[in-house]
């Protein structure tokens, strides 16, 4: 047994350019990162206030880059795997053999979803939630501060999979027997279960701190149902979270004692069935859909509130719609597998129960139709986002409930069709949602807009692009084209894949624009300041503070007397006032303890993915020493001199007041 | 209404287009696959009943009631109507009211290990799922083909389906259902071909490197004498499916070209299911093959 376990300098796949080159790629930005950092000697900055920030509005910016920058990587899986089918036609082999090939679109799945969706939702969550709330940090902050290390210790490993070994070749979703030692002895799996497993952790805690947070954190007089219907939506989505995180940590745990431990959980023989694995998978699974979407549902009702100017029509059907959308979403989850030969009377059940899920849904399209009628509706950025979603994602459930219908789903189970679907309400649900709420609250969270113009330029290459890119593989499916083909051979789908492909590099068009924006929104963010934190005559505390935000959030917290705490406010007008005093906040302060404990995490699974046993204990006792240093630190904490927030509140108030002035 | 109507023709217009092209689950060519296809019909017209108006109405909302319309009700503190909310609760609903009850139906009707109602009595076909071609055994015929399956038409078929390794997905798209092949256990299903013709088959379960070759051909013979004869036909090759060839074929390939069995161990199907018993020493029936399943599992862990 060498010294560094299975790792060989055989594990770098130099045969392979493209991911070499990838790699140096990657190795050139890194250092031209590395290198203006110091030049502008920039790294106490990095440290001190973003690296071991505790501060839940950083920790959402961080989190919103760490999504960019996967997306990056998942897009680059995506364009890899059009251009393979679209030249991989009539038997022609494509440039990427299958054993590439089944790594890229297990990756692209895994990335997407764990590594590009869920940081970005929890990004946007941790900037806006406890602002919504008149809550001056999240209920633990360092626990926030470790979950964002723990997801960016799972984003690396699965980053350190391109250059050293392999990725999972199985597919997003692991089955066993393929997943089983047997079928796959590399460390592609090894891989998937380490990453996901850390980043799970991580989730999780997320979901038990923002449940804390809105439940006894909440600004004086706000009651639950007058929380903003975000926090509505994110505070569902983590009670998925805590309810359906456990059952991944649990599956991926018996997955782990069958590869490393011979055990017999999932595997063809002993005793082990890989139906169990399937199982459980999806009762997370499916929940973890509803994660990514159910906040995006609510930033569509912050947004089309906002923007026409009035109240959201009927919240409280809103509210309990996501409710039951959330409870609905765990006995669907065996309408992923209809095709295993279960009883008609069970996988009519299933079907029938996921059908039920589009009652609330549909709700939900009603309510915010009626939201617009009668309002005064701005065409803004993050408004076209909401209308492209309302168009295209009602398509993508009606695909949605034909699927949950057994005997459409018996020849559509497992075909482009069903990627299409997917991709309908993943896409044209959650990330249009996601750009929605990044346009905004962009310039709370930086305290400058975003560029208009760019922006809907790449609204209208998303939207455009998704549906040359999707419609084709609806109509795939239904010629017959099951999903994970490496080639095909047949003439009729080849005009259909070509238009795919077209539609993907219309999508890369408006990822670029979108680079482009936030390049020339950051640049020009000196003309484009907002001042008095309000850009759009928001409806909710959080634009009632600075942007950005201070970093104690609120001065004096607010009384909350209506859903619409700061248009009551503005109505009232007493939007922008001095308290007489200002008393001492107390704040937590910054802490390098979530980097040390998720790195030894990072170490643990890298040791045990490649075997090398003495590093993994090393990492694991780290892990633990970093927790125990972490429980015993004394000085975790510090006032804010009331003093020193009159300063502030001072300063801002007056640069508001000017620019009241100025509008009149 | 211009919106409504523009959909209505692009749905035509696109059935039309899918109808026209040759294969695919949308051009079927067995009364499983006929139902079904009839049935996402039927729920996608449905649907579109709530779906078209919503796009409509979005688009209509979002023009009407633009910045900039002064002439227009504005009326900021609308936020209730229990006679809206009662509408938008009950449409879907009622939508979903009737696709659930047919849901129940088609379900019990489409079940795939469902006996098809014919007067012919089904033929059984065993399948074994393989890394990366698909076993066909005849049990009534004593022969076995590989990437190829053939059957007379007009003549239900029931499939008796097992998988020697990772799981895959036993799919004929122009003849209706698949089910899941899966080591260890036996799936069924019914189907059978109004036509006579020659229909890709695949595997619609992804299951590895040569996962993207693992097709074979369905073929419906127009008579059960065609049938007849085409089994007599493999009857003359001499090969023999036994544990021996077997394990020869069991090892992993991909693209394998179409190749038959003459004669077929009769107990190979259940052999190939209970391999993986190997330690549980139950039923009698099966002590025979100890031997047998332990070669078996060393092989799947080559």
């Amino acid at each position: 047994m060498s010294l560094l376990g299975n790792l060989t300098l055989d594990a770098v796949p130099y045969h392979e350019p493209i991911i070499m080159v990838t790699l140096a790629v990657i190795g050139v930005i890194g250092l031209a990162i590395v290198g203006l950092i110091t030049k502008y000697q920039k790294w106490g900055v990095l440290w001190h206030n973003w690296l071991t920030s505790v501060d839940h509005k950083r920790l959402g910016i961080m989190y919103i880059i760490l999504a960019l920058v996967m997306l990056i990587r998942g897009f680059s899986d995506a364009i890899m795997m059009r251009t393979q089918l679209a030249m991989a036609t009539n038997g022609a082999a494509g440039y990427l053999p299958p054993e590439h090939y089944d790594q890229i679109f297990t990756a692209h799945g895994i990335i997407m979803i764990i590594f590009m969706a869920m940081p970005f939702m929890i990004g946007l969550m941790n900037i806006v939630l406890p602002l919504q709330i008149g809550a001056r940090d999240v209920a633990f902050p360092f626990m926030n501060n470790l979950s964002f290390w723990l997801a960016a210790a799972g984003a690396v490993l699965i980053n350190i999979s391109l250059g050293l070994g392999e990725f999972a070749k199985t597919g997003w979703l692991a089955y066993p027997p393929l997943s089983e030692m047997s079928f796959s002895p590399g460390v592609g799996v090894d891989y998937y279960i380490w990453a996901l497993q850390i980043s799970g952790i991580g989730t999780l805690l997320t979901g038990v701190n923002f449940l804390a947070t809105v439940f006894k954190m909440r600004a004086p007089g706000m009651k639950l149902m007058q929380m903003p219907i975000f926090t509505w939506a994110c505070t569902w989505a983590n009670i998925l979270i805590v309810a359906s995180f456990p059952i991944l940590t649990a599956v991926l745990g018996l997955l782990t004692l069958d590869r490393y431990l011979d055990f017999h959980f999932f595997t063809n023989d002993g005793g082990g069935n890989a139906m169990m694995y399937i199982n459980l998978f999806w009762a997370w699974g499916h929940p973890e859909v509803y994660i990514l979407v159910l906040p995006a549902f609510g930033i569509f009702s912050e947004v089309i509130s906002t923007f026409t100017g009035k109240r959201l029509f009927g919240y409280t059907s809103m509210v309990w719609a996501s409710g039951a959308i959330s409870i609905l979403g765990f006995v669907v989850w065996l309408h992923h597998f209809f095709t295993m030969g279960s009883s008609a009377d069970v996988n009519a059940f299933f079907g029938v129960m996921t059908m039920i899920i589009a009652i609330p849904t549909g709700v939900k399209l009603f309510n915010w139709l009626f939201t617009m009628y009668r309002g005064r509706l701005r065409i803004t950025v993050p408004v076209l986002w909401t209308l492209g979603f309302m168009v295209t994602f009602s398509i993508g459930g009606m695909t949605g409930v034909l699927l949950a219908v057994p005997g459409a789903d018996y020849v559509l189970h497992n075909s482009l069709f069903l990627v299409a679907h997917f991709h309908n309400t993943i896409i044209g649900g959650a990330v249009f949602g996601y750009m929605a709420g990044f346009a905004f609250w962009f310039p709370k969270a930086t305290g400058f807009h975003l560029n208009e113009r760019l922006g809907k330029y790449s609204f209208w290459c998303w939207q455009i692009g998704f549906y040359v890119a999707f419609m084709p593989l609806y109509v795939l499916g239904f010629l017959g084209m099951t999903r994970r083909l490496n080639h095909t051979n047949n003439p009729d789908w080849n005009i259909w894949l070509y238009i795919a492909a077209l539609g993907a590099v219309i999508i890369f068009v408006g990822i670029v624009l979108q680079f482009v924006q936030l390049y020339v929104s950051i640049r020009d963010r000196k003309q484009n300041p907002d001042v008095d934190g309000d850009p759009w005559n928001g409806h909710t505390l959080e634009w009632s503070t600075a942007s950005p935000p201070q970093f104690y959030n609120f001065a004096v917290l607010p009384k909350v007397h209506d859903i619409d705490a700061f248009t009551d406010m503005k109505e009232k007008g007493i939007e922008y006032q001095a308290p007489d005093e200002y008393m001492p906040i107390h704040m937590p302060r910054n802490t390098a303890a979530g980097m040390q404990i998720a790195g030894a995490a990072g170490i643990v699974g890298f040791a045990l993915i490649w075997h090398i046993w003495w590093l993994a204990i090393v990492g694991s006792l780290g892990m633990v020493v970093a927790l125990i240093a972490r429980c015993y630190a004394k000085d975790v904490d510090y006032y804010v001199e009331p003093q020193e927030v009159a300063e502030i509140e001072r300063a801002h108030l007056a640069s508001v007041a000017t620019v009241k002035e100025e509008a009149l | 209404m211009l919106i409504r109507k523009l959909g209505y023709s692009a749905l035509t217009a696109s059935i039309l287009l899918l109808s026209g092209c040759e294969g695919g689950v949308l051009d079927p060519k067995g009364q499983v696959g006929i139902d079904e296809k009839y049935l996402i019909v039927v729920a996608t017209v449905l649907m579109l009943l709530v779906v078209i108006p919503v796009i409509g109405m979005t688009l209509y909302f979002a023009w009407r009631y633009r910045e900039g319309r002064e002439h227009e009700i504005y009326d900021p503190k609308w936020a209730h109507s229990t006679k809206i909310e009662v509408v938008v609760w009950l449409i879907p609903i009622v939508i979903i009211a009737i696709l659930g009850t047919l849901t129940w139906y088609s379900t019990q009707e489409l079940d795939p290990y469902k006996p098809l109602d014919h007067e012919h009595e089904p033929i059984t076909i065993q399948v074994v799922s393989l890394n990366w071609k698909w076993l066909f055994i005849y049990p009534e015929q004593g022969i076995a083909t590989v990437n190829e399956v053939v059957f007379p038409k007009d003549v239900p078929v029931e499939f008796k389906i097992t998988s020697d390794t990772t799981m895959n997905s036993f799919f004929i798209p122009q003849l209706g259902s698949q089910i899941y092949s899966m080591a260890g256990m036996t799936t069924r299903l019914n189907l059978i071909a109004n036509e006579a013709g020659e229909f890709d088959g695949i595997s619609a379960n992804y299951s590895g490197a040569g996962f993207t070759g693992m097709k074979f051909k369905a073929i419906a013979k127009d008579s059960e004498q065609d049938f007849e004869k085409w089994v007599s036909a493999v009857k003359h090759s001499p090969a023999t499916l036994n544990d021996d060839s077997y394990a020869q074929l069991a090892k992993h390939s991909e693209n394998n070209p179409v190749s038959y069995y003459g004669s077929v161990d009769s107990q190979m199907f259940q052999h190939v299911v209970m391999q993986f018993m190997g330690n549980m020493k139950q039923q009698d029936m099966h002590g025979e093959h100890q031997e047998h399943s332990a070669q078996m599992h060393m092989q799947a862990e080559d």
